[in-house]
């Protein structure tokens, strides 16, 4: 029960921190993707508050020996850069740059039921899961890559 | 798309918005000892109702995570704030971007927050690849339908 808690606010904390960026709203996304055209740098400023602030953050919260809720501490460990990485990156951009969405907003957009959100979110979830049994498949890897 | 209108420039609650994420992303951290990236906690999401290769298995916090996400605009709009926001259209679009967006962070095991803010905090090799193509092919193809196709 705590842990349910606790992830509820750790959500809700990431999509205040997404509301108030502006990072929820495609349109401000498309503008900082926009170089050439209505260019709006603020999106520059969510990964610079969000990035400095979560590696400072993960250097306190790693000096203790596990988290509050697991056994250990679980991140990846690869550091290989694979051909499905850097695919899977240029489709993931691509997409971005037509919808102005990405997972988190795609979410956090749900519950104010725009049309465009509710064609987005399950077709993410389509792609998510083919893309998911794609890679089990390891049909986009070069032979001999492993995740 | 047809969105070519100007947004404001809003570095401060940009900035403060940001650190908001960061937080959320050290409280999953200290929490749970994972990354906090919306495209594997939605894969959690998905593998509670039908399998999904690949799912992570401790999906309660997961599931709960999601729930906390939408809660936001309620939150916000109770509390006095204004959600502004402006979602493209065009539907055939739409749909286009969001399978791109599910197929592109399973492939590439991760999203702006998955590979951007969590993978650049732990300074990952990867996620500096990841982030530098993603936002590579957004800047690409921002500038195609806009400045070739739509001639915006």
């Amino acid at each position: 029960m705590m842990r349910m808690a606790f992830g509820f606010l750790s959500g809700l904390v990431f999509g205040l921190g997404l509301l108030i960026s502006g990072m929820s709203d495609p349109a401000k996304v498309l503008n900082f993707l926009d170089l050439a055209g209505t260019w709006d740098p603020s999106l520059a400023f969510v990964m610079g508050g969000a990035t400095v602030t979560a590696f400072i953050g993960y250097q306190l919260v790693w000096r203790r020996k596990a988290p509050a809720f697991e056994a250990s501490f679980d991140v990846p460990t690869s550091t290989r850069i694979d051909r499905p990485l850097i695919l899977g990156a240029a489709l993931f951009g691509t997409g971005w740059g037509i919808g102005g969405f990405c997972p988190g907003p795609a979410w956090t957009a749900l519950p104010l039921l725009a049309p465009g959100t509710l064609v987005f979110l399950p077709a993410m979830l389509a792609g998510l899961w083919i893309g998911a049994r794609g890679k089990s498949l390891n049909i986009f890897a070069r032979k001999g890559a492993t995740q | 798309m047809e969105m070519d209108l100007q947004t404001a420039f809003t570095p401060w609650a940009s900035l403060w918005g940001g650190v908001l994420i960061g937080l959320s992303a050290v409280m999953v951290m200290g929490l749970f000892g994972r990354i906090a990236g919306i495209a594997g906690i939605t894969k959690g999401f998905l593998g509670a109702f039908v399998p999904t290769a690949g799912a992570p298995r401790d999906r309660d916090w997961r599931l709960a995570f999601l729930i906390g996400l939408m809660a936001a605009p309620p939150a916000l709009m109770l509390t006095g704030g204004t959600v502004s926001q402006t979602v493209p259209s065009n539907l055939v679009g739409m749909a286009v971007a969001g399978l791109l967006v599910g197929l592109g962070t399973a492939l590439g095991s991760g999203c702006t927050s998955g590979h951007g803010v969590c993978g650049l905090a732990r300074l990952s090799r990867r996620s500096v690849a990841a982030v530098a193509t993603f936002m590579g092919a957004g800047f690409a193809t921002v500038f195609v339908l806009r400045h070739v196709l739509g001639g915006a």
